[in-house]
């Protein structure tokens, strides 16, 4: 999908955000809705699954470990401020994330990286307010147009765009998708996102020692709530400035201007303060040699 | 992209290029040798000699060459099914000039003394290449169903293998043809819009005389 303009021009025709989506869908690649859906469908199983398996078996990594379970505690102890729908979704987040650092099965949503955000945000909602399947759906369908427009007029990668182009990209997609399950206008789904994008523009990616571990697991974490946000933004009518298509292309030339040691290299930000390195130096040292 | 290739691939993690796409360059490799491996060398190169660890990407080149799927979880267990199924692998380190940062050289070997090199390269997103057989050049990337044929450079092997592409209801959706050399050894690469049977493949094999080998990479159809 190229453009959110088109999307909104199907709905003013008089489909819902998600019919729009899927009509596009249909017409750039063949594929008939109901097909489309039935794959959305088993993805949907899949984001699900990504939870339940580190729910059943909890999951380290080198660097990361435990902070889901800290989150969880300090959510069932207390009143977190961010309320128990956010910080239930974070704490899902963290735990996917950390999962995908320990080499188990997930969803890319849109990239491994950022794997967290969007099942910690549906299966948070879905425990939390029990929509129906079908609304699930249709909120995956339309996050997943958030994620098209980001690929086709930015980018998806890290290594291009930076963790705009990833966590930034997963939190814009799982705002879209809260609008669309909170009964907003197509309108406010699209400004959700864009709201989202253009608080994370110039957000780097910097993983310490090359490990999709730090920052990635927090970042994670801490986006959920900045999705949340732009979906209540978008949902009490505040509209983004910036037409949301030229959101997606600042995120695509900023992503261009940061320099290569922002771009998933670690040769930059976390990865090269002292403790970064530090831990860098350790892993090194733990990690097997390779016969030269 | 297609909503499922956004909200997607399915895989095990930390990295679609260096654990996904490593699987599935394993993968590709052990179909260009053709029969169970037994003994394999690997040489890593770049990114890929760097945080091979950090990302389990040894683990999931293995996995490849085991057959397993990117979305496998046993795929963390690779080194210990390698050694239930007898299969001895050593991993190295080379600095390869011009090669791509994420790339892997494989040398099979097997137990009647006959060897095979290949290298290819991850090129993002989970997305591969292979990019050399024995020393051809070529390019593939195993997103469609893909013949590979390793002929001598001469008329009407082109014209006889996508005759009888034709004849079996086959479509061509992209064509490549390399040569070392007027009349030298010669490699085309065909990505189809489905695979051919084994009947059709019967009759490839035997469709020129200038053919020496085929090479069907079956593309992703079954993983998610």
């Amino acid at each position: 999908m190229r453009s959110f303009e088109a999307i909104l021009a199907r709905c003013r025709e008089g489909l819902s955000l998600p019919e729009a989506v899927l009509a596009l869908e249909e017409e750039e690649r063949g594929i008939p809705a109901a097909e489309v859906r039935e794959r959305m469908r088993r993805r949907l199983e899949d984001l699900e699954a990504s939870v339940r398996g580190v729910e059943e078996h909890p999951a380290r990594g080198r660097l990361v470990g435990g902070e889901a379970e800290r989150m969880e505690a300090y959510l069932r102890e207390g009143s977190p401020l961010s309320g128990p729908f956010t910080a239930q979704a974070s704490a899902l987040a963290l735990k996917v994330a950390t999962g995908n650092a320990a080499m188990r099965r997930i969803v890319a949503a849109p990239t491994a990286g950022s794997c967290g955000i969007l099942p910690g945000v549906l299966v948070a909602y879905r425990r939390t307010f029990a929509p129906s399947e079908e609304e699930l759906l249709a909120a995956l369908v339309v996050a997943g147009a958030v994620g098209s427009v980001v690929a086709e007029r930015a980018t998806l990668a890290g290594a291009e765009g930076g963790c705009q182009a990833e966590c930034g990209a997963a939190a814009a997609m799982a705002a879209s998708a809260l609008a669309v399950l909170r009964g907003g206008s197509p309108e406010d789904g699209v400004h959700a996102a864009a709201l989202v994008l253009q608080s994370v523009l110039g957000l780097v990616c910097d993983p310490v020692a090359g490990l999709v571990e730090v920052p990635c697991v927090l970042r994670n974490g801490s986006l959920v709530g900045l999705a949340v946000l732009g979906a209540d933004l978008a949902l009490s009518g505040i509209r983004s400035l910036i037409p949301p298509d030229e959101v997606v292309d600042a995120l695509g030339s900023v992503g261009r201007a940061l320099p290569a040691s922002l771009r998933e290299t670690s040769r930059g930000g976390l990865a090269v303060t002292p403790t970064g390195a530090a831990l860098a130096r350790r892993l090194a040292s733990e990690a097997p040699r390779l016969e030269g | 992209m297609a909503l499922e290739e956004i909200i997607g691939p399915v895989m095990v993690g930390p990295s679609s290029s260096h654990t996904a796409g490593a699987v599935r360059l394993g993968n590709l490799a052990r179909l260009c040798w053709g029969r169970p491996v037994t003994e394999v060398d690997l040489y890593l190169r770049g990114s890929f000699a760097a945080t091979f660890w950090g990302h389990g990407t040894d683990r999931a080149l293995l996995a490849g060459l085991l057959g397993l799927r990117p979305d496998d979880e046993s795929l963390r267990e690779s080194f210990r099914l390698a050694s239930e199924r007898g299969l001895r692998f050593r991993l190295h380190a080379e600095r390869a000039d011009g090669a791509h940062p994420n790339s892997v050289r494989f040398v099979f070997r097997g137990e009647d003394g006959r060897t095979l090199e290949v290298i290819g390269a991850s090129m993002g997103g989970g997305a591969v290449e292979l990019q050399s057989v024995d020393g051809f050049q070529l390019r593939a990337t195993g997103a469609f169903p893909t013949l590979v044929t390793f002929h001598r450079d001469e008329p009407g092997v082109i014209a006889a293998v996508s005759a009888l592409l034709a004849e079996g209801g086959l479509n061509i959706a992209s064509m490549n043809v390399h040569r070392q050399g007027r009349g030298a050894k010669a490699a085309m690469v065909l990505e189809l819009d489905g695979a051919p049977d084994g009947a059709l493949l019967a009759r490839l094999e035997a469709c020129h005389p200038g053919l020496e080998r085929l090479l069907v990479l079956p593309g992703p159809e079954g993983e998610v």
